[in-house]
């Protein structure tokens, strides 16, 4: 198969999967897990009194910004904030001797940006001037070339950011991982599954 | 060196409690010997101290790994490639590292129950292309500790008769999951073959053990024991015996001698008081891995074992392999956006796919196998990382891949399970110039002097490892995904991982019936030193491309039922 049949493929897979559909396709996020979510949301923001031990209070308060740009709320879970993301930065970092560079220097580097463009740090500036900046720098294929370590920065930060989101447990909920539990049989995959892709049942005697 | 010696003479003193230990341990005292094993680590209880059904969110680092802990946070096992005050060095232009575990149980509570037999053509590989030696035995010796072994053990499996897999006493294997039947359509128009895996965890109970309840952590250690470990098969037997006494934190150093050349006892060194002990057995078993076993025999000099015991042929530390490795990992659109259900499953692959190249013209020799991954496992730290490089593959992305917000968050969801990878696991062939000896520079923190390696691939595991990569990569299209990684030019070794990454180090005191080019004879046992076996992977002559405790257990079994019968007959 070569690369642009391929791409194809997965363009066709992504128009059968609409915001939405996977919900209706056995998500199972239901009202409680959504109340659970909300619950913990609640109790991250409620620890406002939380103080950073790696980041300073104004890269505490990028990080901040930023998480939430990368992961926002929407109808089945909340954003990156509420998910305590920025907590667990700041842990990680600071039990990571070799990501501390990188963070500092890259929060530091996304603020004088922003100084220069718009006179003030990446988190007083306007939503809309925020979303200019990082439109510039999260599309690594599609970048300035001269924004190269604005767009590794911002590479390792979304990676920090997904790491911290959807281990949470509001983040599985909305994943629907539905495992760690004492499975009493194992069935295999759902036959509803295994008809959608076209497959066939293993050929030998299973448990 | 003076010793704080242990009053008791025992029958037996073990070195190490993995699985040529454990399986040592479990057949000597059960046969009325009275044992004393000695482990570097501390005692270990995986229903106590283990991390199962633990979820990641309840710790800050989310199930990071780490230096001390190379698979993970919650991982089983104690130990890794580096450990603290327990260096190892490396000649100059070669490469090895060097896993070790430091833990009642050893490596047997880190590994992936991956439990092959070694085929006929395992034991012979000299014979069939020229390389490496035979083994002093055949399939056929070992046949019948292999069907001991997974009556007592248990393992599951299919029986397909497949060339040099030999069929095993299997309990039923769970179904595959749904990317493991999208590799096996895949595999099918490749004329690839697949089978069922065979894993060492329980589909039933047996012997007084519960089976599997598939929560895919047999990696953090089984509380229920149903997967197998020395501490859950092996240990609990051999100690309901009253026979056998386990002395942990013990760090051997060596192995003490006679005049006569013959083994006395072991000394270590006791690392909750860091005083020097001595252990009198009137047999020694060494089963501390292949490297460590090579490091105390090569420690142990004396006046009639001036190379160190068992090395009148020079060749202890020689002929060290580890299994090749490289992993290629394809996206694939019939999995993104899949529906959600639990699919932890046993903890690894349910299917498995054999060497399938023997009759194919190819450069280079011997084989190897594919292990498969993938699945909407519980996330943890690193979660779909790098999916700037994933999300790129989409067509309604024109400003490529990347991006933040809604998008990205519903990237996330539907990417999550779509990703399976492949990971080879070839036969490296056993050299003489790949080595480790005992570095005369080094010691560790207990002053014992450590190992330096030697060891290099050869041009033919290279290119086993390139044949692996673009198979691997078929593989891949043929499922009908796009594969994430270019393929590695020859200059980046086609991607083979460094020497020792596979953790399948064996052959470093071999077998063999010439004393003059072997340290142990067809039984395990020393040529110089009669009351010396090894039952750890030290023996291996070859490597196969299998995973090697199986073979590990049941030619321990085969070397314990050895010593109980030359005990019996007063040879020893």
């Amino acid at each position: 198969m070569n690369r642009r049949e391929s791409l194809k493929l997965l363009a066709l897979a992504l128009g059968a999967t609409a915001p939405g559909a996977l919900t209706a396709a056995g998500c199972r996020w239901t009202a409680s897990d959504a109340e659970r979510a909300a619950r913990q949301a609640e109790s991250a923001r409620a620890e406002g009194d939380f103080s950073p031990s790696f980041f300073t209070d104004e890269e505490y308060e990028t990080a901040r910004v930023l998480a939430d740009l990368i992961i926002p709320a929407d109808e089945r879970s909340g954003s990156a904030t509420e998910a305590g993301v920025p907590e667990f930065m700041d842990f990680m970092v600071l039990d990571r001797v070799a990501m501390q560079q990188p963070m500092r220097e890259g929060l530091a580097w996304l603020n004088a940006w922003s100084r220069e463009r718009f006179g003030d740090s990446f988190a007083a500036c306007a939503q809309a001037q925020r979303m200019e900046l990082v439109e510039a720098i999260a599309w690594p294929e599609d970048a300035d070339p001269a924004l190269a370590e604005g767009v590794a920065f911002f590479n390792f930060f979304r990676d920090l950011t997904a790491s911290g989101f959807w281990t949470t447990e509001a983040g599985m909920a909305d994943l629907g991982y539905m495992g760690n539990v004492f499975v009493h049989e194992w069935t295999g995959a759902p036959k509803s599954e295994i008809e959608r892709l076209g497959l066939s049942e293993a050929p030998w005697e299973t448990l | 060196m003076r010793h704080i010696v242990n009053p008791d003479i025992y029958d037996v003193v073990i070195v190490g409690s993995g699985a040529g230990g454990g399986m040592a341990a479990y057949v000597l005292a059960q046969a009325g010997a009275k044992v004393a094993m000695l482990e570097a680590g501390p005692m270990w209880d995986a229903a106590a101290d283990g991390d199962m059904f633990t979820w990641n969110y309840t710790s800050r680092a989310r199930g990071a790994s780490s230096k001390e802990k190379p698979f993970g946070e919650f991982d089983g096992c104690i130990g890794g490639w580096e450990i603290e005050g327990e260096p190892y060095t490396r000649a100059e232009g070669t490469e090895w590292d060097w896993f070790r575990a430091r833990m009642l149980g050893g490596r047997t509570n880190h590994w992936g129950r991956i439990s092959l037999r070694f085929g006929p053509d395992d034991f012979r590989g000299y014979s069939l292309d020229g390389l490496g030696d035979d083994w002093p035995i055949g399939y056929e010796d070992l046949a019948p500790w292999y069907d001991k072994l997974d009556r007592l053990v248990g393992i599951f499996g299919n029986r397909d008769g497949f060339y040099n897999e030999p069929d095993g006493d299997f309990l039923p294997p769970p179904a595959p999951r749904l990317h493991e039947l999208l590799v096996m359509q895949g595999a099918a128009r490749l004329g690839i073959p697949v089978l069922a895996n065979r894993l060492s965890i329980l589909t039933k109970a047996r012997n007084g053990r519960v089976a599997c309840h598939f929560c895919g952590q047999c990696g953090r250690g089984c509380a229920t024991g149903s997967n197998f470990s020395s501490p859950t098969a092996l240990l609990p037997p051999a100690l309901d015996t009253g026979r056998l006494t386990i002395v942990d934190q013990a760090m051997a150093r060596e192995i003490l001698t006679d005049q006569e050349g013959l083994a006395t006892g072991v000394s270590y060194v006791n690392r909750n008081d860091m005083q020097e002990y001595a252990v009198r057995g009137r047999v020694v078993v060494l089963a501390a891995s292949a490297c460590e076993t090579a490091r105390l025999l090569l420690n142990s000099t004396s006046s009639r074992h001036p190379a160190g015991l068992a090395n009148a042929s020079g060749v202890v530390g020689r002929y060290l392999m580890d299994s090749t490795g490289a992993s290629v990992a394809g996206i694939f659109p019939q999995l993104v956006g899949r529906a959600a259900y639990n699919e932890d499953g046993v903890g690894g692959a349910h299917i498995y796919i054999p060497w399938f190249g023997q009759d194919a013209r190819r450069d280079f020799a011997r084989g190897y196998h594919l292990e498969v991954w993938g699945g909407r496992d519980q996330p943890s730290y690193g979660f779909m990382g790098g999916i700037h490089t994933i999300n790129n593959l989409f067509e309604d992305r024109p400003r490529g891949g990347g991006g933040y917000g809604m998008q990205l968050k519903q990237d996330y969801r539907d990417l999550y399970g779509s990703v399976v990878g492949f990971s080879a696991r070839g036969e490296m062939i056993a050299r003489y110039d790949n080595y480790c000896e005992i570095d005369p520079d080094a010691t560790d923190q207990y002053g014992i002097p450590v190992l330096r390696f030697h060891v290099r691939w050869s041009d033919e595991e290279y290119r086993q490892i390139k044949h692996a990569q673009e198979a691997s990569r078929q593989l891949v299209e043929a499922m009908g995904g796009e594969v994430l990684t270019p393929m590695p030019s020859e200059e980046e070794g086609y991607g083979i991982l460094a020497p020792g990454r596979i953790i399948h180090e064996v052959g470093t005191a071999r077998m063999g019936n010439d004393p003059a080019r072997a340290p142990l004879n067809a039984w395990c046992q020393a040529h110089d030193a009669r009351n010396v076996f090894v039952t750890d992977g030290a023996p291996f002559v070859s490597q196969a491309h299998k995973n090697a405790t199986w073979t590990i257990l049941a030619l321990a079994w085969r070397t314990a039922d050895r010593i109980v019968e030359l005990r019996n007959a007063g040879a020893l």
